[in-house]
């Protein structure tokens, strides 16, 4: 009988080897897919039992906070309702997470790498997230939404030497507060005026002659051109074969270059384009930030590239300033197939107000563990050399004329020199839609903050009526 | 060294263990480590050693690993159970001193196992009666559809965990008197043995697909019918009765699948545990896709003692994590690395115990012997093969490891008896 005996252990060895291999394929050759599963919420499940850190404006407004329910689990709140909402995001169970509250989850859960993670489990430790400082300004925040007035629309501001991001209005916005409930966030997913799409960086705009900023520069930095230099101002000079008007189909005759900014006329900035070509432009744009993900601290789906959008083959691209279906011309004054975000275009003031240099934009300052120290630390960081100190100079003088004397006025701030660029997107001729813009930096002389402001329609509208006040709001409280 | 004294230094490890274990709970759950984890560890080391001396005393030449290797499987289902829930935890202790007096009492009382023989179609009817006990009206119990427990009073008991013992041991007995006529004749070249004979066996065919009907799990009834053709094989030496039963069983498994509710759903469940209607339904495949997530996140090496994430606030994300679940527990804590060590830790176990029917000299013993280490092994198969989307998902107890007092003091009589059979074959294999 002892070899049946021995048989029947053989089968169940077998089964056992099953077991094994079951075993082996749940925990590790299938273990991907099911943790992509959808009906998978273990780690989003996880996570309603961490405390997350709360997520603080720079004068430590609460913008996020954890709050603890019954059951040891933790819901979102969101103090400020609205007033940053595409920025700061959200994290609940069901949507799941967006903005800041994605970026920067690791941290906001705590989730501590390496020997310090282990030291603290050992040591008993619950899981607990870190505070999250943000260099977001409240008031001026306020200031923006208010100035935009239920316009739909963005306000950008940021430290031109730091890059850290004080303002990000974006309008119309939403309460995040609401997305507890499944039937609010469809409601917002399909609400009109898309409130949960964040603007400053997933707004894609014509940025018109804000553009010619850009254009200026690369014009006197590549050294073709000084703020002096002559060009043919008419109206009608022909730009790739077809007449370019100026606004109001003015002739200026021969302009200097800084006359030309103040009066942005069109034709003088097309034809120094032109003149500068399409791989200095293309350079200089990079050098930007064009052509790809605007560069901040939020996730990636929530940025955009700013730059020259073709559609060959009846689908929108990103394509270089250099490709043939580019009229290189009319995209130096920001038109053609030109589209930017606004904190794109902040950036564009930016780098002129930092003498040439482009900071990183960063909303986020550092991170704070439970014990108080600092976590993580997110120090200034250069993004680029656009251009020299000295053609930044040659900048700033002619970008303080528009606000002094030309389409700009409207921005000037008393005892304060304001340095910036208007611009008038058409948007619908025959309705006479437009979309008005101001760039800006002040103080000229030592800038502690670049702007960029946007309307996206008005009728009748112009930057320097509608735009530059909004700026010139948000400037002062910033300033003060 | 003589058997014993290899069994006293066996039970080290598993005391090691239960304090390792104890210590790692309190590690998550305090902020210090706290001294009782080795007051706990030496409570286990003294239970163990009063079983020794039992063993000591009244089977000198039992199988020395047996008592080392269900320490061990007993101290990691009270360290994990005590993770999940510090009450249910004090429950399984008390029922493992339980498991352990049962385990005494077998021992001291049946001091020659053989006279179970004599009581064989008492024992028979008593199990049978004992299986149909949950679908008395007023004291059985229904779970997820199957009828598994009594309530009696305070107390409540799996009867299915006694009866499979008892109905081992009448086979064992039946099987011994009646293996020479089983295979006695040949008819069309095959082994076709008397009706008068092959009609017990038929009638626990019968039983076992009764036990579908009536207690509707398919758990349970594959692992008393897959012990049954265990032994009648064993017993025969041929193949074509294990081959007909596990059709006839095939057979009878599959029509009651397409006819009773409850287990299609358990077997629909098995195939789609991701389709969402299934996933959302109640009794559907919700337990079985949590358990293969939970395993996932497991991976090679574990999420670490005591990190499984097992509800959020009240609500339940692994549903009978102490009972049916207790392997994807271990898989998410331990990882697959644990997962196999407790999976060789049973296959010790049964490699133990087929040892002592292959030592064992009379045909009774041996029949025992292979049936009880079956049954064991099956249940692992059963519950283990179920949380991992082998076969459907039924609930009986992970043997040792699983939360349950019937299953504790049920497994341990089992090894009892397996440690009277080896000190009986033992001593006459010396003499």
């Amino acid at each position: 009988m002892n070899k049946p005996i021995i048989r029947v252990f053989v089968v169940l060895l077998v089964l056992f080897g099953l077991l094994a291999y079951f075993t082996t394929r749940w925990t590790v050759i299938d273990r991907a897919e099911l943790q992509d599963n959808p009906q998978n919420k273990r780690e989003l499940l996880a996570q309603q039992r961490i405390a997350r850190g709360s997520i603080e404006a720079a004068n430590g407004t609460v913008l996020a906070r954890s709050i603890r329910r019954s059951g040891g689990t933790y819901a979102r709140r969101y103090p400020q309702n609205g007033l940053f909402a595409q920025t700061v995001g959200y994290s609940f169970l069901n949507p799941g997470t967006a903005g800041l509250e994605r970026f920067y989850n690791g941290q906001l859960t705590g989730r501590t790498a390496g020997l310090e993670g282990t030291l603290r489990k050992l040591q008993g430790k619950r899981q607990q997230g870190n505070d999250l400082e943000t260099a977001l300004d409240p008031q001026a925040q306020q200031i923006a939404i208010d100035q935009l007035a239920g316009r739909a629309g963005a306000v950008v501001a940021l430290d031109p030497s730091s890059g850290r991001v004080k303002v990000l209005a974006s309008v119309p916005s939403y309460d995040p507060n609401v997305l507890r409930s499944a039937k609010q966030t469809a409601r917002l997913n399909s609400a009109p005026g898309a409130p949960l799409l964040n603007r400053t960086t997933a707004g894609l705009y014509p940025p018109g002659s804000t553009f010619k900023v850009v254009t200026a520069v690369a014009a006197i930095d590549s050294g073709l051109y000084e703020p002096t230099s002559l060009v043919n101002g008419d109206n009608g000079v022909e730009i790739s074969g077809v007449p370019l008007n100026n606004d109001g189909r003015q002739s200026f005759g021969e302009v200097d270059l800084t006359t030309a900014l103040t009066q942005s006329v069109n034709t003088v900035w097309a034809q120094v384009g032109e003149r500068v070509g399409k791989r200095r432009m293309s350079r200089y744009m990079q050098q930007f930030g064009f052509g790809s993900p605007v560069p901040v601290d939020l996730p990636a789906d929530e940025r955009l590239a700013s730059g020259l959008y073709c559609s060959p083959d009846g689908n929108r691209r990103l394509v270089s300033p250099t490709n043939s279906c580019v009229d290189i011309g009319r995209a130096s004054i920001g038109q053609d197939k030109l589209l930017a975000t606004p904190l794109q275009m902040a950036m564009v003031a930016s780098a002129v107000a930092n003498r040439g240099i482009l900071m990183r934009p960063a909303i986020a300052t550092r991170t704070i563990d439970p014990e108080g120290r600092t976590a993580y630390e997110k120090t200034p960081q250069r993004f680029s050399r656009v251009m020299s100190a000295a053609s930044a100079e040659k900048l700033t003088a002619m970008m303080q004329r528009v606000v002094q004397e030309g389409t700009g006025t409207a921005a000037a701030l008393a005892g304060i020199d304001v340095a910036g660029k208007t611009g008038t997107a058409e948007r619908d001729v025959i309705n006479n839609i437009a979309q008005p813009w101001f760039i800006a930096f002040a103080p000229a002389s030592d800038p502690q903050i670049a702007i960029a402001v946007t309307i996206e329609k008005t009728v009748g509208g112009f930057g320097g009526t509608d735009a530059a006040p909004i700026a010139k709001a948000v400037m002062e409280s910033l300033l003060r | 060294m003589n058997a014993r004294n290899r069994e006293l230094l066996g039970l080290l490890p598993a005391s090691l263990l239960i304090v390792a274990g104890f210590g790692a709970v309190f590690l998550q759950e305090q902020t210090q480590l706290d001294n009782l984890s080795l007051t706990y560890g030496a409570i286990f080391l003294g239970l163990c050693f009063a079983a020794h001396l039992i063993i000591r005393v009244r089977l000198p030449d039992a199988d020395p690993y047996l008592l080392p290797i269900i320490a061990v499987l007993t101290s990691i289902g009270l360290v994990v159970i005590y993770r999940l829930n510090e009450t249910l935890a004090r429950d399984q202790a008390q029922w493992f001193v339980a498991g352990l007096i049962a385990f005494a009492a077998t021992i001291i009382l049946l001091r020659d196992y053989r006279v179970l023989e004599r009581y064989r179609y008492l024992i028979a009817a008593a199990s049978i009666a004992l299986l149909l006990l949950p679908r008395i009206p007023g004291i059985g119990q229904q779970a997820n559809g199957a009828y598994l427990g009594i309530s009696l009073g305070p107390l409540s008991f799996q009867p299915a965990e006694f009866a499979k013992i008892g109905i081992i041991i009448f086979l064992a007995s039946y099987l011994r008197d009646t293996r020479a006529l089983l295979v006695s004749r040949k008819r069309f070249g095959i082994t076709l043995p008397p009706l008068k004979h092959i009609g017990p066996l038929l009638l626990v065919w019968g039983l076992a697909m009764l036990m579908l009907v009536f207690i509707r799990d398919l758990g349970s009834s594959l692992m008393f019918f897959g012990g049954f053709l265990a032994m009648l094989y064993v017993a025969t030496d041929r193949l074509i009765f294990p081959v007909v039963g596990f059709g006839l069983f095939g057979i009878g498994a599959w029509f009651f699948a397409t006819t009773v509710g409850h287990v299609g759903d358990r077997v629909s469940a098995w195939q789609h545990p991701f389709d969402p209607k299934l996933y959302e339904q109640i009794g559907g495949s919700y337990q079985i896709a949590q358990s293969l997530f939970a395993q996932a996140d497991g991976g090679l090496w574990g999420e670490g003692f005591g990190q499984a994430l097992i509800s959020v606030g009240d609500s339940p994300i692994l549903p009978a994590a102490q009972t049916d679940l207790i392997y994807a527990v271990i898989v998410n804590e331990l990882g697959l690395i644990g997962g196999i060590a407790l999976l060789l830790v049973y296959v010790l176990l049964i490699e133990r115990g087929f040892r002592v029917a292959v030592l064992a000299r009379d045909s009774f013993s041996k029949l025992l012997a292979t049936g009880l280490t079956t049954v064991v092994a099956l249940q692992v198969f059963v519950i283990v093969g179920g949380v991992t989307k082998v076969i459907p998902l039924t609930g009986v107890t992970l043997p040792f490891v699983s939360y349950g007092g019937s299953s504790i003091v049920a497994n341990f009589v089992i090894v009892a008896l397996l440690l009277l059979i080896s000190d009986r074959a033992r001593r006459e294999a010396r003499r």
